[in-house]
């Protein structure tokens, strides 16, 4: 086993002997139940209202359009909430439990520590919404539906994910405090949310654009759709390697002080 | 180490047959050299030129005050912070340069335990392992070794947040010897531990000397001349003092000292006392019929001191020489280094019995 891999396996272990990850979890499950519910509820009603208005007919109704794409928009939110709590412990518990000293001068690399922290909170996450996928399995059952922009829809879901909790490590390494991390990660997760809306104040100009660019949301926006385009996936993978740099950079400098 | 095996190899090259050895320098006998590094926070200087060096095997202790500059020189030697200037050198690597072969050469015991509360002893003792590369029967051996040492066999599989604190330092220590360092730095070994275990302790850090170099701070001054060869006393970031515990008390002693136990002390006999040749000044004890005197340097009155007791029928009870231990070298030591940088407490308290007249 590799030093990383030894760090994966204990932070493993520790999300799964504190709370956080069934308190965590059980959330994350039942608002992305409770969402569908609601959706499938929506679409149900506009079927009767269909079936009224052609007399009798069968109504066909795109449950990817009313159902997944609203669910994956709404998923935005909920991720910016719920994800900083899953990474404020990261850093900021070792800084306090003082064994961050530990860490930084066992014989490994800072980067190792940085990846290994966050690989293992990301295959949480991954964990988390891989159990999401039984929605659209038990809807399977019931209606007919395309699979292809839900896939793009969950390629979309892991890749914010990964994004929100690069920053989220990035916050809990600025400090010990755990709470101050999870509002620092919310804060910047909010923030390059509504750049979005400053883009648009900027209309159609150069400027507009590279502040759209800056935000997730388009980026998002683009995968729920359906569309896969590599200046995307670029965003999400570039925006990944900063963050995870920044940390590096934040975790180093807490020697010089 | 291998720039300047190169840069000797050069040199013998360019000189021709000149020998490598005024170039090269392999001084094997030090594992650990400091060499005057000074360390400032802000305008804030923590240690201030500190210089000194361990040999292979030896046990030495950084004894200081409360903010003296110990747990910043084990910062520095462990690689957790880098030195604003001078060298530190661990094994012949050098701290800034080669953090990491650093790392792989020290056993390291932080102030704090640094414990995993979420993890049993053995989970986190197999995951110092895994950090340190150790893997597979190596590392179950390593495990059972530091297990064994430290007599943790009985909470081996219990949470270590549930452990109480001496507990927690005993699985700390268990944790820097995991990979048999030949260098430990233990930041006070022996905080939190019952006395039963602190000799204990002692005893395991005595068996490591030989084998392994240690430094240890503390400020329970026994444990110095209890466990270490060396010692140094470090004040206000500078080491004022280095020399074996014994040595010490040797060169700070200004006179010998001998305490003397009467059973009946008339008004005359602090007179008689200070009449021997070469007693220098008798001070009344605490107890009635208790003396401390002091006397010339390097004379033994005890056999002068027992006539005259027993001539003049004061019923002698007790006579020994008193010896400084290191508990006065330390504060004769740490005490001068105040007056010199600040106004003595009399003359304060001096002034403030002035102004308040006034």
């Amino acid at each position: 086993m590799t030093p990383v891999q030894a760090i994966i396996a204990k932070e493993l272990r520790g999300y799964f002997v504190s709370p956080i990850v069934y308190v965590v979890g059980a959330v994350f499950l039942f608002i992305f139940g409770l969402l569908s519910y609601l959706y499938v509820g929506f679409a149900g009603a506009q079927a009767i209202q269909l079936m009224q208005m052609q007399q009798g007919g069968m109504a066909q109704i795109n449950l990817n359009d009313l159902v997944f794409r609203n669910l994956f928009a709404s998923m935005r939110i909920v991720l910016v909430i719920i994800l900083p709590i899953l990474t404020m412990r990261l850093f900021a518990e070792e800084r306090k439990l003082r064994t961050f000293e530990f860490l930084m001068t066992s014989p490994i690399r800072i980067h190792e520590i940085v990846v290994g922290k966050f690989v293992s909170v990301f295959l949480i996450y991954l964990g988390l919404v891989g159990l999401t996928v039984l929605v659209p399995t038990v809807l399977m059952l019931f209606s007919d539906f395309d699979w292809n922009p839900i896939w793009t829809g969950y390629l979309g879901m892991v890749l914010l994910g990964a994004l929100f909790l690069s920053v989220g490590l990035f916050a809990s390494a600025l400090t010990e405090n755990q709470i101050v991390a999870a509002f620092v990660s919310f804060g910047l997760l909010l923030t390059i949310w509504l750049i979005a809306g400053l883009g648009g104040l900027f209309g159609d100009t150069t400027a507009g654009r590279v502040i759209t660019y800056v935000s997730y949301m388009e980026h998002y926006e683009r995968l729920v759709r359906g569309l896969i385009d590599t200046s995307d996936l670029l965003y999400f993978g570039s925006g990944l390697a900063l963050m995870l740099f920044l940390t590096h950079r934040v975790v180093e400098s807490t020697r010089w002080k | 180490m291998s720039k300047i095996l190169l840069q000797g190899i050069w040199c013998s090259f360019e000189s021709g047959a000149t020998p490598l050895s005024p170039i090269v320098h392999t001084d094997t006998t030090f594992v650990i050299d400091v060499h005057n590094i000074t360390k400032r926070y802000g305008h804030h200087t923590a240690i201030d030129r500190v210089t000194f060096s361990v040999a292979k095997g030896e046990v030495l202790a950084f004894l200081g005050p409360n903010g003296a500059g110990k747990t910043t020189t084990m910062r520095i030697l462990t690689c957790f912070m880098p030195a604003t200037e001078g060298t530190a050198r661990v094994a012949g690597f050098d701290c800034a340069d080669q953090p990491l072969e650093v790392k792989r050469q020290i056993g390291y015991l932080p102030e704090t335990p640094p414990v995993y509360q979420e993890l049993t002893v053995a989970e986190y003792l197999t995951f110092v392992g895994r950090l340190r590369g150790i893997t597979g029967p190596k590392l179950s051996s390593a495990l059972d070794q530091s297990i064994g040492r430290l007599e943790l066999g009985s909470v081996r599989h219990r949470l270590i947040g549930n452990l109480s604190r001496g507990y927690r330092q005993r699985v700390g220590l268990a944790q820097a010897l995991l990979h048999d360092p030949p260098v430990l730095i233990l930041d006070e070994p022996t905080v939190g531990l019952d006395p039963k275990q602190i000799i204990e302790i002692r005893e395991l850090i005595k068996s490591l000397a030989g084998s392994h170099s240690v430094i240890l701070s503390t400020h329970i001054l026994p444990e110095a001349t209890a466990v270490c060869q060396r010692v140094v006393i470090i004040n206000k970031g500078r080491i004022v003092a280095e020399d074996t515990p014994e040595q010490l008390s040797a060169r700070l002693r200004q006179s010998e000292k001998v305490s003397i136990t009467l059973k009946t002390c008339p008004v005359d006999c602090e007179m008689k006392l200070r009449a021997i040749p070469g007693v220098l000044n008798v001070f009344p004890g605490q107890a009635g019929g208790s003396f401390l005197l002091e006397c010339e340097l390097g004379r033994d009155l005890r056999d002068e001191i027992a006539r005259v007791a027993v001539l003049s029928q004061w019923g002698l009870l007790e006579l020994r020489t008193v010896s400084m231990t290191l508990e006065d070298v330390f504060l004769q030591l740490t005490r001068h280094e105040d007056h010199l940088s600040e106004p003595p407490e009399a003359a304060v308290s001096m002034v403030v019995a002035e102004k308040t007249e006034a």
